[in-house]
């Protein structure tokens, strides 16, 4: 029996969804059998190890991997070599790691929660019996230096090998290895941190083995593929021989040391040895000659101003550059022969550049949307002289991509992901006449017809645009439409477009985009030569998503509402003493001081607005979007300080509580303390998914409140903010500015206003206003991580999915008399930046998903609620169980 | 690991002076007794609903002497390990006959059946002390094999319905005085580390450590185990329970599994163990071979320094285990090769990495 001992391990990143495209797009759309073709093909093509990581944020990363491994366990040619269970969530790896029978190595984990969480992780490690990479990572970031790296290195191992009982063996080290010849001075030992890092855990910390990613070394050469190979090939001779035996390199593309032209060599070699003090400019002075890939490389001067203007022109474009934008775009007018020449030529071979890159991810949506800034001002510029021209010689010309009507439906109001669409759309030549928010159907379809518009783009950010974005499409079917429909925001999905939209609307296409990043592939394809194709292939996927869907509706088991409500969570409520609030009734809180908000902005949903993924402000330093993240960010702040100073916005908010106890699952609210009047009433739903054992409980808000009849006087509270005041005209005027940048820029940072007014208000309900928790002390950081007592969900939102509770909660509150805010039709609250909600003061609420429920269950809520069944249906569409047809079928 | 509790260095002293014995088969010998359903069900279970005819291990409730008589058959045939009659009593194995309630107690009863026998034995001979061993078969579910053809990712059981189900034996067996615990016939190493997972649960909440014996089955003549994996790919995946043996039972004869406990032999840096079944079956599903001829075999494992621990599976009864014991008498244990220090990993297959 032999068995391969590797020296070095390469680890294939294939099937990594942060790894791979290709593997992302699969698992994203559930073609798994595709998905496990790309592992066959690793393993057949030599990998050692497979790397399988599911953190995307749009997938259920735990069920993912899951499936993923059970499935790989059945197709012995896979399941043949070990699996590396990656992830940066523990309860996705302990999912993993539950599912293979191998012993797999845990990809990772490190102590920059502290040394707790790390032993406690470390120790599950070892009894699941799995190797482990260990980062060097602390309650103080990564370790950068030599010093760093080896210290919280050996406090690792100790941990490992004297606390858990580890075998040295089973510990990898990854000791971080990053961006070298940044042109920032401290970058530039990097490699030889990394690498004596390496050295000294070898010497000092027996047995351990040593990883890294070693593409980050090289990131300020990204694009010029030949120096970044010859970079990665002369660090990896020296960090192996260091004793570096494992890491994720892209081995096919490595040429050998000796191989390497013995200029660039050395030249790299004291870039990454760090060996003289110009070497990052001697490496960038040849790097030119060596380069294999299209793209530039990166600037670091204003050399550029010297270059040909249409040279200038492109080079601003991609690199989103405004400041010379009217004086160059002047330069290349007065040259050319027609207007109509600068925009097809420079203008827009800079926008195909951008076009390219962001297609193959090599720039980030919010260079994009600088970039798009950039062309939109020229262009600005421009149009005058081309009116003057089309007078003179009354010729139409035209060559768009196609025309797009882009709409927020009735009832809805949110529209920064679909500003961003218009803007990538606009980048590609596309036309785009954008209706803005709130849009009723009549509108959208009278606009499509009189502007012959090519395709019409929905968009939506609540339950209850769904059922709108149905109802637009029933029409375009009635009133003869034929054009395309793209689908698109925050709750659509394509099944929903599969089950529920394509059906309303059968003499078009209906499409569902993913992202704003997909919209122009999208668009192209609808529009292009080979759109039969296409459509027809959607048209089928479709048809297969809506089967399958039919099909997993059939396994969703539920209980009964009887039996959920049996196993109720229960809290002890006789060793209870609810907390009586300071004050009852609402409170309003005028013009509240932005300034005191911006400390509790969570900046991750931020980020995830502009499509950048991971956590602040990790991100801020991730290899691949980190420097587009960074910009972004200096953006953000940088308005954000005009914003509080300049007092852009204006912050209005209303609390209130009042006594109230729980009447089955519902939540009487009392007029007064007598508890002898009811004021209003709040419906809750109650979870009924199946489950195998009843330790978990199916659970309901008004659990979290003492029941009527329990002798305890227990309280709830309500809240509705807004940052939003003003957000509308400061969009409008850049807007007209032609600065889509900084108008989403705005509406973004307004909306994270608003979320950190809700989580400022919380604080200040728990310690002073409801006061239930006077003597907590978290930091904003902390506060984010919710580790609080109490809730606050909003009617809408997975713990109340109904969104018609907020009009009882705004009556409550009188909430648009005292905020601003008003409720659409579809309770959507304009403006946009406002959040509301309910506070739950007990220590063992917390927040839930009630998921899908039964018709048992709906029956008994449209009696509480006192509507009909129909209305009830329509109301909770997005989490029936069932399909409301066949009740009808059935009477 | 050197921290070894007080039982486990009785039995590597003991081990690390001569090849040690385990018993033969229990199911032979209840067969043995052609028991009648009314047997089986005793005056406590006489109006449960299912027929319980074939729940050896509930005997361990009904038939209590008969159980311990056999214990005492093994023990003075030379056994110095017995094993429990416990090896269907997981709350799944149990949920065949609706008594997975049972498991705990099925368990705890099997254990002090074989603790009174080896008490009573040792008594006699107090200079050879006899352990027990409190057995776990693997449950008739599989954690990674999908019972369902058309449906390769699916699962019947989950990892931590296994955890509880073990952890729920393994407390009961401990409970009734067992000195150690053995996984034995593992098909689905996967089901073997949640059996893993189990005891290290069990022991923080007891507050006690006993040793671990870990016996795989390699099903067939491929040579692997019936999820796949081949024999240094099972160890290197259950290494981390630092178990007392590693080893192989079931399925095969002697004959057939020597190549396969061979390769654990040379890796393995713990005691090793085998108890292959009384050859392979015959055509009327018998196992036949003899007690001399099973005896050569295993006597010339020990001869070969392949095992410290030798016994018998399926078909083999107290003059078998006479036989082996005999034949292993004064044989030089197998000395424990030292394990290089390396990454070791699996899949289906073994992989390493030097340290």
């Amino acid at each position: 029996m032999t068995k391969p001992t590797a020296t070095f391990v390469n680890i294939g990143e294939r099937t990594n969804v942060t790894g791979s495209a290709r593997f992302r797009k699969l698992i994203t759309a559930g073609d798994y059998d595709t998905a496990l073709e790309v592992a066959r093909d690793q393993v057949e093509n030599g990998a050692q190890v497979l790397d399988v990581n599911m953190d995307e944020g749009l997938l259920d990363s735990e069920a993912a991997m899951v499936t993923f491994l059970n499935l790989m366990a059945a197709e012995p040619d896979i399941a043949r070599v070990p699996v590396m269970i990656d992830s940066s969530k523990w309860s996705v790896i302990e999912a993993g790691l539950k599912c293979v029978q191998g012993k797999s190595i845990v990809n990772s984990i490190s102590m920059k929660e502290g040394e707790g969480p790390f032993r406690e992780q470390a120790t599950k490690v070892r009894n699941y019996g799995a190797a482990v990479v260990v980062m060097a990572f602390d309650e103080e970031g990564q370790a950068d230096t030599f010093k760093r790296k080896t210290e919280i290195c050996a406090r690792a191992y100790r941990i490992l090998t004297e606390e858990v009982g580890i075998e040295p063996s089973d510990i990898i080290f990854d000791p971080n290895i990053f961006a070298v010849a940044t042109g920032i001075e401290e970058h530039n030992n990097y490699g030889v941190d990394f690498i004596e890092a390496v050295r000294w855990i070898r010497q000092n910390l027996p047995g351990a083995h040593i990883s890294g990613g070693v593409s980050n070394l090289s990131f300020s050469f990204r694009g010029n593929e030949s120096v970044r190979a010859a970079m990665h090939s002369v660090f990896l001779y020296h960090a192996i021989q260091a004793g570096m035996d494992m890491g994720i390199v892209n081995a096919g593309a490595l040429p050998v040391y000796d191989d390497i032209d013995p200029e660039l060599r050395e030249l790299a070699e004291d870039v990454v040895l760090n060996r003289r003090e110009d070497s990052t400019e001697r490496l960038l002075e040849v790097a030119e000659r060596y380069k294999g890939g299209a793209s530039a490389r990166k600037e670091v001067d204003l050399a550029w101003r010297e270059w040909p203007v249409n040279e200038r022109l492109s080079h601003a474009m991609v690199k989103g550059i405004t400041d010379f934008i009217i004086e160059d775009t002047e330069e290349a007018r007065a040259a050319a022969d027609k207007t109509l020449d600068v925009i097809e030529g420079p203008l827009m071979s800079g926008m195909n550049v951008v076009g390219d890159l962001f297609g193959s991810g090599k720039m980030f949506l919010p260079q994009v949307v600088k970039s798009a800034r950039v062309m939109k001002q020229a262009v600005a510029y421009l149009l005058p002289y081309m009116e003057e021209e089309k007078r003179i010689s009354g010729s139409e010309e035209s060559n768009l991509a196609g025309r797009i009507l882009l709409a927020t439906v009735k009832g809805d109001v949110h529209d920064i992901g679909k500003n961003i669409v218009g803007v990538v759309l606009q980048c590609n030549n596309y036309e785009v006449i954008d209706l803005g928010v709130m849009v009723p159907a009549a509108k959208i379809l009278e606009t499509a017809r009189e502007k012959k518009v090519d395709i019409i783009g929905l968009s939506g950010l609540i339950t209850p645009s769904l059922d709108e974005m149905c109802h637009v499409a029933a029409e375009m079917e009635r009133e003869g439409f034929e054009v395309p429909l793209m689908i698109g925001g925050a709750t659509t999905s394509r099944v929903h477009t599969a089950v529920k939209i394509t059906q309303n609307y059968e003499r078009g296409q209906t499409v569902h985009v993913l992202d704003a990043s997909r919209a122009v592939g999208v668009a192209g394809s609808l529009l292009g030569a080979t759109r039969g194709d296409y459509m027809a292939g959607i048209r089928d996927e479709y048809r297969k998503v809506a089967e399958g869907h039919a099909r997993g509706q059939a396994d969703k088991k539920r209980v009964s509402i009887i039996k959920a409500r049996e196993n109720r969570h229960a809290i002890d409520w006789p060793a209870f003493t609810p907390t009586a609030p300071s004050f009852l009734g609402p409170r309003p809180f005028d013009d509240y001081p932005i300034a005191e908000l911006v400390p509790y902005i969570d900046w991750t949903p931020f980020f995830s607005a502009w499509e950048i993924k991971g956590t602040y402000p990790l991100l801020l330093d991730d290899p691949k979007v980190g420097e587009a993240a960074r910009s972004l960010f200096n953006d953000a702040q940088a308005m954000l300080t005009k914003l509080v100073e300049e007092n852009w916005l204006t912050a209005r908010g209303v609390v209130g509580f009042w006594p109230a106890n729980a009447d089955g699952d519902d939540i009487v609210v009392y007029a007064d303390e007598t508890r002898t009047t009811e004021r209003a009433r709040l419906h809750t739903l109650r979870q009924q998914i199946a489950r195998s054992s009843n330790r978990r409980k199916h659970v309901a808000l008004a659990d979290f409140v003492a029941p009527v009849g329990s002798d305890r006087a227990d309280y709830i509270g309500g809240f509705a903010v807004t940052a939003g005041i003003g957000e509308e005209a400061i969009a409008e005027r850049f807007s007209r500015a032609n600065d889509d940048y900084s108008k989403i820029l705005s509406q973004a940072l307004a909306d994270r206003l608003a979320e950190a007014f809700a989580e400022r208000m919380h604080e200040r309900v728990r310690k002073e206003l409801w006061a239930y928790a006077p003597d907590e002390n978290l930091t904003p950081a902390e506060l984010i991580g919710e580790g609080y007592d109490g809730i606050r969900p909003a009617p809408g939102y997975p713990a109340q999915p109904d969104h018609t509770e907020k009009q009882t909660l705004f009556d409550l509150l009188d909430a648009e008399a005292a905020t601003g805010i008003r409720l659409t039709e579809s309770f959507a609250m304009w403006p946009a930046s406002s959040v509301s909600g309910v506070y739950f003061a007990n220590p063992e609420s917390y927040y839930f998903g009630v998921g899908h429920i039964e018709q048992d269950q709906v029956e008994d809520y449209a009696r509480r609620k006192g509507w009909s069944m129909a209305e009830a249906e329509r109301w909770l569409a997005p989490i029936l169980n069932y399909q409301p047809g066949r009740r009808d079928a059935a009477e | 690991m050197a921290d070894y509790s007080e039982t486990e260095k009785r039995l590597r002293d003991a081990a690390a002076r001569r090849v040690l014995v385990l018993d033969g088969a229990m199911g032979t010998m209840i067969q043995g007794l052609k028991l009648t359903e009314a047997d089986f069900r005793g005056e406590r279970f006489k109006d449960w609903p299912s027929d319980l005819k074939g729940n050896n291990d509930l005997l361990n409730l009904t038939q209590g002497e008969h159980i311990k008589s056999f214990h005492l058959e093994y023990l003075r045939a030379g056994a110095d390990i017995v094993e429990s009659n416990t090896f269907s009593s997981t709350s799944i194995a149990q949920a065949d006959y609706g008594m997975e309630a049972l498991a705990y107690e099925l368990n705890r009863e099997g254990a002090r059946l074989a603790r009174e026998a080896c008490d009573e034995v040792t008594a006699e001979t107090p200079d050879r002390p006899r352990f027990v061993a409190g057995a776990i078969g693997p449950t008739n579910r599989s954690a990674s094999i999908s019972p369902d053809v058309n449906n390769p990712g699916f699962r019947n059981v989950t990892f931590d319905d296994l955890v509880a189900a073990y952890g729920e034996a393994a407390s009961g067996l401990i409970d009734g005085g067992a000195d150690l615990i053995l996984y034995e016939t593992i098909f689905d190493t996967l089901n073997a580390k949640a059996g893993v997972m189990a005891l290290e649960n069990v022991f923080a909440e007891k507050g006690v450590r006993l040793p671990v014996m870990i016996s795989g089955t390699i099903t067939d003549l491929s040579g692997r185990t019936l999820s796949g994996q081949t024999p240094t790919a099972f160890w290197y995946s259950l290494r981390h329970s630092h178990p007392l043996t590693i080893g192989l039972n079931c399925a095969l004869g002697a004959k057939e599994m020597r190549g396969h406990i061979d390769e654990i032999s040379r890796i393995a840096d713990t005691l090793t163990c085998a108890y292959p079944n009384a050859g392979l079956p015959n055509e009327f599903g018998e196992y036949d071979e003899s007690p001399e001829a099973m005896a050569a075999q295993l006597g010339e494992f020990a001869e070969a320094g392949l095992v410290n621990i030798v016994g018998g599976c399926c078909g083999t009864t107290p003059d078998h285990i006479r036989a082996i014991a005999k034949a292993v008498e004064g044989a030089a244990p197998r000395v424990l090769p030292t394990a290089t220090p390396k990454l070791r990993l699996s899949g289906l297959e073994a992989f390493e990495v030097a340290s």
